[in-house]
């Protein structure tokens, strides 16, 4: 069990020697697979509300329209992931058992906060290397629900309500306008639910259907929004 | 005085507009001692269903060095665990030493277990393979197979993502054949309508890909059983030739003829069979 996750993050240090033509260039060009679309994360009382679009892009090609980007990272936390397929999903395994491993030595749920500084030690420390956008999000008994963004680069910070994507660009406006504190489940999956539409309907590298999840105490809620039945807006 | 234009009404089908165009820059690159980039294929086409029982897996038969078909009828499917498959496209050297390595490994895990070895389990060792060597290894695959779980179906690239599908294509000819299976896709077809399905994707790629040509492997994998059929369609026979270059006897005539024996005397007669298996 120790090999995978030594293999992952030793070899992640002998791609830091050889880093120069792993530059982001590289990865940005044509036959690299995986820049994905747009990601959102709402804190309300009680948990949180995640969602995704689903589209992966090779170039102009998109490789998988139905693509699933809210992770499971534990029982109750949650990574939203965009950038480049192939790093984030390596990261999201590689703390997936980081964190099993941690919450069977403690014998407890683990913190939401635990799971975000692993994303951002990775994050950080292989920051020249990889392109991950990542959103964490989840539950957890000691201070509920809470959403980390832990953006390219390797910050990380709480937020009550995060966007990220490409297609994130086009929605700040319309997030910072409609976020009201104190909202209710319901209220925040139509927030998140149009928010992700009109990024959608904006960006090219952002479609399909939308994906949400709504993490509490109860557990985990997911549901699709198919294409037909998405918000509509006014705008021809 | 303002010139009122009016856009004409685009009919369907291809615009031809920008040929004439073409044509002049082509004829002004040329002027300089350039000559425009040549479009350059990879070669390929793979894909994968999912059925009622199982995977079906398909691939064409052609290998390509640059612009010339390197070997007529490769095999691209090759054997991961007796339950589970791989289709390679990309670099060929890559693509076979990956699921050798892979395909060893899993037996030796397999053994170590005691159980028949998962799709999700080659899924992981190749990914985390491929990340490791951050896609210089060029090998881009479709994994298929059927274990406890079930039937599934990867999709993994050379950067180390990959995709849990119901169908997935790759390759030069992948477009082709995608567009094929999202037409005519439907769950939990039976094996026939699978088969003709993933056969008839591969086609699409075979005849309107350059990089992609010859015959049509499947293979079919349920639980328990798999059917590898090589060569399942032969897409593209070799035509007979119509006329013929050899001259007959008595073209040229003959005008003096000498024969010397030669004695020779036969001292050892041994025969050895050639291994042709």
């Amino acid at each position: 069990m120790c090999v995978c996750v030594c293999v992952c993050v030793c070899v992640l240090q002998c791609c830091r020697s050889a880093a120069v033509c792993l530059c982001s260039s590289a990865r940005r060009g044509l036959s690299c697979n995986g820049w994905s679309g747009t990601i959102m994360a709402v804190e309300f009382e009680g948990g949180v509300v995640i969602g995704a679009d689903s589209r992966t892009t090779t170039g102009a090609y998109i490789a998988n329209r139905v693509t699933d980007k809210l992770t499971p990272i534990h029982e109750r936390i949650f990574c939203c992931r965009s950038g480049s397929a192939a790093d984030t999903q390596a990261i999201a395994d590689a703390v997936t058992y980081q964190l099993g491993f941690h919450s069977i030595e403690l014998d407890e749920a683990p913190l939401v906060q635990t799971a975000a500084s692993l994303f951002r030690e990775m994050c950080y420390r292989y920051r020249e290397e990889l392109m991950a956008g990542i959103i964490v999000a989840g539950w957890d008994p000691r201070r509920g629900g809470q959403v980390y963004t832990v953006p390219v680069g390797g910050m990380m910070t709480r937020q009550p309500v995060s966007v990220g994507g490409s297609g994130s660009s086009y929605i700040y406006g319309y997030v910072d306008s409609n976020y009201r504190a104190g909202m209710s489940k319901e209220e925040c999956l139509k927030f998140t639910a149009e928010a992700l539409t009109l990024a959608m309907e904006r960006d090219g590298s952002s479609g399909g259907v939308v994906r949400l999840a709504v993490v509490s105490e109860q557990g985990v809620e997911r549901q699709v929004i198919l294409g037909n039945q998405l918000p509509k807006f006014s705008t021809v | 005085m303002a010139t009122v234009s009016v856009r004409q009404y685009h009919r369907g089908g291809f615009s031809f507009e920008n040929c004439k165009r073409n044509a002049l820059l082509e004829a002004d690159i040329n002027k300089l001692g350039f000559s425009s980039p040549a479009a350059r294929k990879t070669g390929t086409t793979i894909c994968g269903v999912v059925y009622k029982d199982g995977v079906v897996l398909g691939a064409d038969t052609r290998a390509t060095e640059g612009m010339v078909v390197a070997d007529k009828n490769c095999s691209k499917i090759h054997y991961i665990s007796p339950n589970v498959y791989c289709c390679g496209a990309g670099t060929a050297a890559d693509t076979e030493m990956t699921t050798q390595i892979i395909s060893s490994n899993l037996e030796l895990h397999s053994l170590s277990t005691g159980r028949l070895p998962r799709v999700a389990t080659a899924n992981r060792m190749l990914k985390q393979m491929l990340f490791r060597y951050q896609g210089y290894i060029g090998a881009a695959l479709v994994l298929g197979g059927v274990d406890s779980t079930g039937p599934q179906l990867y999709s993994i690239y050379p950067h180390g993502s990959t995709d849990k599908l119901p169908y997935v294509t790759m390759g030069s000819g992948s477009l082709a054949a995608m567009a094929v299976f999202e037409d005519r896709y439907k769950p939990n077809m039976e094996e026939e309508e699978a088969k003709r399905l993933v056969r008839d994707a591969i086609a699409a790629g075979i005849f309107n890909d350059l990089g992609s040509g010859s015959n049509i492997d499947l293979c079919v994998i349920t639980k328990g059983k798999v059917d590898y059929l090589r060569p399942h369609d032969v897409a593209n026979k070799k035509g007979v030739r119509t006329g013929n270059y050899r001259y007959k006897h008595g073209t040229t005539g003959v005008l003096t003829k000498a024969v010397t024996p030669l004695n020779l005397e036969v001292v050892e007669e041994s025969v050895q069979t050639m291994d042709t298996s």
